[in-house]
């Protein structure tokens, strides 16, 4: 049997060929049934792709690396479900492209921050975390207030969504920067289509308490705001045999 | 068994360059310097193309940030066109293949010791941020925030630390084992430089917010695929040397380096699949979304361990620590069976990183149950290193550079038997996003990682240099004590605090309420992050001292007169088989 082994030392190809054929087992047979097995995404209401403005804001959150720090996934344990609430749902991040789970807490999980605290709040503690938490240790984003977002390419980035599966219209897509504008606009009022485009329970507002210019704190605000709001709770059922994963 | 014999690791080459007559070399010069080899015009063209495209890309992106990036690779470009001009011009680009190629190696060593000591002193100022937020964040300064430089820190310990002493060792032995110089003539040199432009572009990206955010595999789109070129280009330099090879055998140490690069190309290529927002933009989109993505990158970011900081750093293993203690390996079928099995399990173990998320339930218990497994592959690779000291057990005590490597055995050994405790369910809803987990990986990027590469170098570099031993060898003492003192303490102080922050979020009151907010337990840290600045700081001045101690060694006075014959000064190896 030892003497079989000899094909591999003496024949680099072959060599090779063994090493992929061994290490491509394992991801085919986990990785591959979760893009067809339909169980694997609960069937919910109200899950829809983020706003333009909330896109930009997902952006910044990437860009300062928040998720080194910050979980967005909730476990079925009891004492998260009673600190965040509901458990995380994979429908909930089925339009997140990357993912936000994260893999360490140095700061609490933000899956459902959304609605928790106010605009201010967020404001203020992300300017200087220890004016509000005496005993954070998270890094001051004070710049996010000062510094104007950056949103003429938004509906190239919307685009690019649309070509990895975010199901944006093309009416989205041709409105993306308007519909930024109007979302931090609190008396752009009805005539803009931004609550038709994406619900009526999209936060129409100026996130950051600046009205003169649209800034990146907007734009980080608002997608914290929408976190962990989208399902309807009061209709889901979690018990449910379909929802039993 | 016969598969490596006993013979020396690479003969003497019978056409060596001093048999030339002084006239005859002299013409050989004048000849080929118009007649510069083939793959150097091929690289020298390549470049040049490059340099155009950054050009071109930089002028027409609408992207600061891409444009920003487009100047580091118009600089590099540039720059090593000009360097090239002028070695073709003198005649330098000609490889003597009747040489081991060493420069590359040389220069291998040197970012190794380089990127370690601004990897690790990245990793002291993060933690010094956790410890004392007013002092180490400056809110003028938004690129030297803690989200910023810890991909900074772990891509540079892991990617430019570690992966340039792979690309450096491998070289080294690949050409050993094989007997025979490096393919691709000026190749390596692109691998080599090529490596270093990647890091460049990724420590820069993250420092300026260039992000896709999958941990271990931040770099966006246009530094993937450069970084995929540069991959295909050291996959083919390797085996292109293992076709060259004088031996029938391909050394065990080869295949483990192979596992490595194969294996890191198939996660690299899979998992950084994504959607540019435009040809001349920086950010992309990630192809999957959501649990299907969730799932991808821990595949990958399990693996990178897997391959990189396991299956390559064992190569090392296989090759520095029979070559040092002058022994063979211990068992020659042990290292046939724990390299298969291992490749094998650790490709499934990444769904341990997703237990109790909205992962389906099934894959995380295949996760778990690989995991576990993953145990035995693991510790026999331990016990084929460390038995490979069986009757030479008196060099712990009187070389420390094998102390060295015999503690990053050990280390590897704790590290992989922690892991596969982590991995069960019940564990990991106490561990999993706890400090727990970063003591764990340091245990194995200290510990294993560091240590195994700090041996090798130790053993290189006297070697590379045709030296006849290091500078001193109690500086080496004060770096093995120094070092394994911080890292003790490191890990020691993340387990005490990654296990009471995860008791402290389930502690409830006797009325049945959360006992604490979730600032109180970031409050109860402040003791062990001070802990582990120390800690880190003891490790990072280890390195110091060794870059000392290899300078120091690299000034000293040839040992031998003339080094112009074959590289093959070091002693002969028993790489034999136990059997």
């Amino acid at each position: 049997m030892w003497k079989r082994h000899e094909k591999f030392e003496r024949h680099s190809l072959w060599l090779v060929i063994g090493i992929i054929i061994t290490v491509s087992i394992g991801g085919l047979v986990e990785i591959t049934p979760l893009f067809y097995l339909e169980s694997t995404i609960e069937r919910v209401k109200g899950v829809r792709p983020y706003t333009p403005l909330e896109q930009a804001g997902r952006d910044i959150y990437v860009r300062e690396g928040c998720y080194v720090c910050h979980s967005q996934m909730v476990r079925p344990l009891r004492d998260e479900v009673e600190r965040y609430g509901h458990y995380s749902l994979a429908a909930e991040s089925m339009y997140d492209h990357p993912f936000q789970w994260g893999s360490k807490r140095t700061g609490p999980d933000l899956a459902r921050v959304g609605g928790k605290y106010s605009d201010n709040w967020h404001v203020d503690h992300l300017r200087n975390p220890r004016a509000v938490v005496p005993e954070s240790n998270m890094p001051p984003y004070a710049f996010l207030a000062k510094t104007e977002l950056d949103y003429r390419a938004i509906d190239k980035h919307l685009k690019a969504l649309r070509a990895v599966g975010v199901p944006y219209t093309q009416d989205q897509i041709d409105n993306a920067r308007a519909d930024l504008e109007t979302q931090v606009d609190p008396f752009a009022g009805e005539r803009s289509g931004l609550k038709q485009r994406y619900g009526a329970k999209v936060a129409q507002r100026d996130f950051d308490g600046d009205p003169s210019k649209i800034t990146e704190m907007d734009a980080l605000v608002a997608y914290l705001q929408v976190l962990g709001t989208m399902v309807d709770f009061r209709t889901y059922k979690a018990e449910d045999p379909e929802n039993l994963r | 068994m016969t598969w490596i014999k006993a013979t020396p690791v690479a003969v003497r080459d019978e056409a060596g360059v001093s048999q030339l007559t002084p006239v005859d070399s002299m013409t050989q010069a004048l000849s080929l310097r118009d007649d510069t080899p083939f793959d150097a015009v091929v690289l020298y063209v390549f470049t040049g193309l490059a340099a155009l495209a950054a050009i071109l890309a930089t002028a027409f992106s609408p992207d600061p940030s891409f444009r920003f990036h487009g100047w580091v690779m118009i600089a590099g470009f540039v720059g090593a066109f000009v360097v090239m001009s002028v070695a073709i011009a003198s005649g330098r680009m000609r490889a003597d293949p009747t040489r081991y190629a060493d420069g590359v190696i040389r220069a291998g060593v040197i970012a190794t010791m380089f990127w370690a000591v601004a990897g690790l002193a990245a990793g002291v100022v993060i933690a010094a941020q956790l410890s004392w937020p007013d002092v180490f964040y400056w809110p003028e300064a938004p690129w030297l925030n803690f989200g910023r430089l810890r991909p900074l820190h772990t891509s540079a310990v892991i990617f430019a630390f570690g992966g340039n002493a792979l690309i450096a060792t491998s070289f080294y032995v690949v050409q050993r084992t094989c007997k025979a110089r490096l393919a691709g003539g000026a190749w390596p040199w692109f691998v080599f430089w090529g490596y270093q432009l990647f890091i460049v572009l990724a420590a820069t990206g993250y420092l300026a917010g260039i992000t896709q955010s999958k941990e271990y595999a931040e770099p966006e789109w246009y530094v993937d695929l450069w970084l995929t070129i540069v991959w295909v280009a050291y996959l083919l330099v390797f085996l292109g040397t293992i076709w060259k090879r004088k031996e029938p055998h391909i050394y065990v140490a080869n295949w483990f380096y192979l596992a490595f690069i194969v294996t890191i190309a198939i996660l690299h290529l899979v998992n950084n699949a994504a959607v540019p927002v435009g040809l001349l933009h920086a950010r992309s989109y990630s192809a999957y979304a959501g649990v299907q993505d969730a799932l991808i990158q821990w595949w990958y970011g399990h693996n990178a361990v897997g391959f990189f900081l396991t299956a390559g750093f064992l190569a090392m293993m296989y090759y520095f620590v029979p070559k040092r203690v002058e022994r063979p390996i211990y068992s020659y079928r042990l290292s046939i069976v724990h390299f298969w099995s291992l490749i094998f399990i650790y490709i499934w173990a990444g769904p341990h990183h997703l237990h109790y998320t909205a992962l389906p339930q099934w894959a995380q218990t295949l996760g778990m149950t690989f995991s576990i497994m993953l145990w035995m592959p693991s510790w026999g690779g331990m016990i084929n290193g460390l038995m490979t000291l069986s009757g030479a057990w008196d060099k712990l005590r009187t070389d420390p550079v094998v102390r060295m490597m015999v503690v990053a055995i050990a280390f590897y050994g704790m590290a992989t038997f922690e892991g596969p405790l982590m991995s069960i369910r019940a564990v990991n809803s106490l561990s999993h996003y706890t400090d727990w987990g970063i003591g764990h990986v340091h245990s194995g990027a200290l510990g294993w990682v560091g240590f195994i590469s700090f041996g090798a170098i130790y053993c290189l570099v006297p070697w590379l240099w045709k030296k006849d031993r290091l500078y001193s060898n109690a500086l080496v003492e004060w770096h093995f004590w120094i070092a394994t003192t911080g890292i003790l303490l490191y890990i020691a102080a993340m387990w005490v605090s990654g296990i009471m922050e995860g008791l402290m979020w389930r502690e409830y009151t006797p009325q049945g309420y959360l006992a604490n907010a979730f600032v109180e337990t970031v409050a109860a840290k402040h003791v062990e992050n001070v802990i582990r600045t120390v800690g880190g700081l003891m490790y990072l001045a280890g390195a110091v001292i060794m870059s000392f101690n290899l300078w120091r060694t690299i000034r000293m006075p040839g040992a031998a007169p003339a080094p112009l014959a074959t590289p093959v000064a070091t002693p002969t190896p028993a790489l034999a088989a136990a059997e």
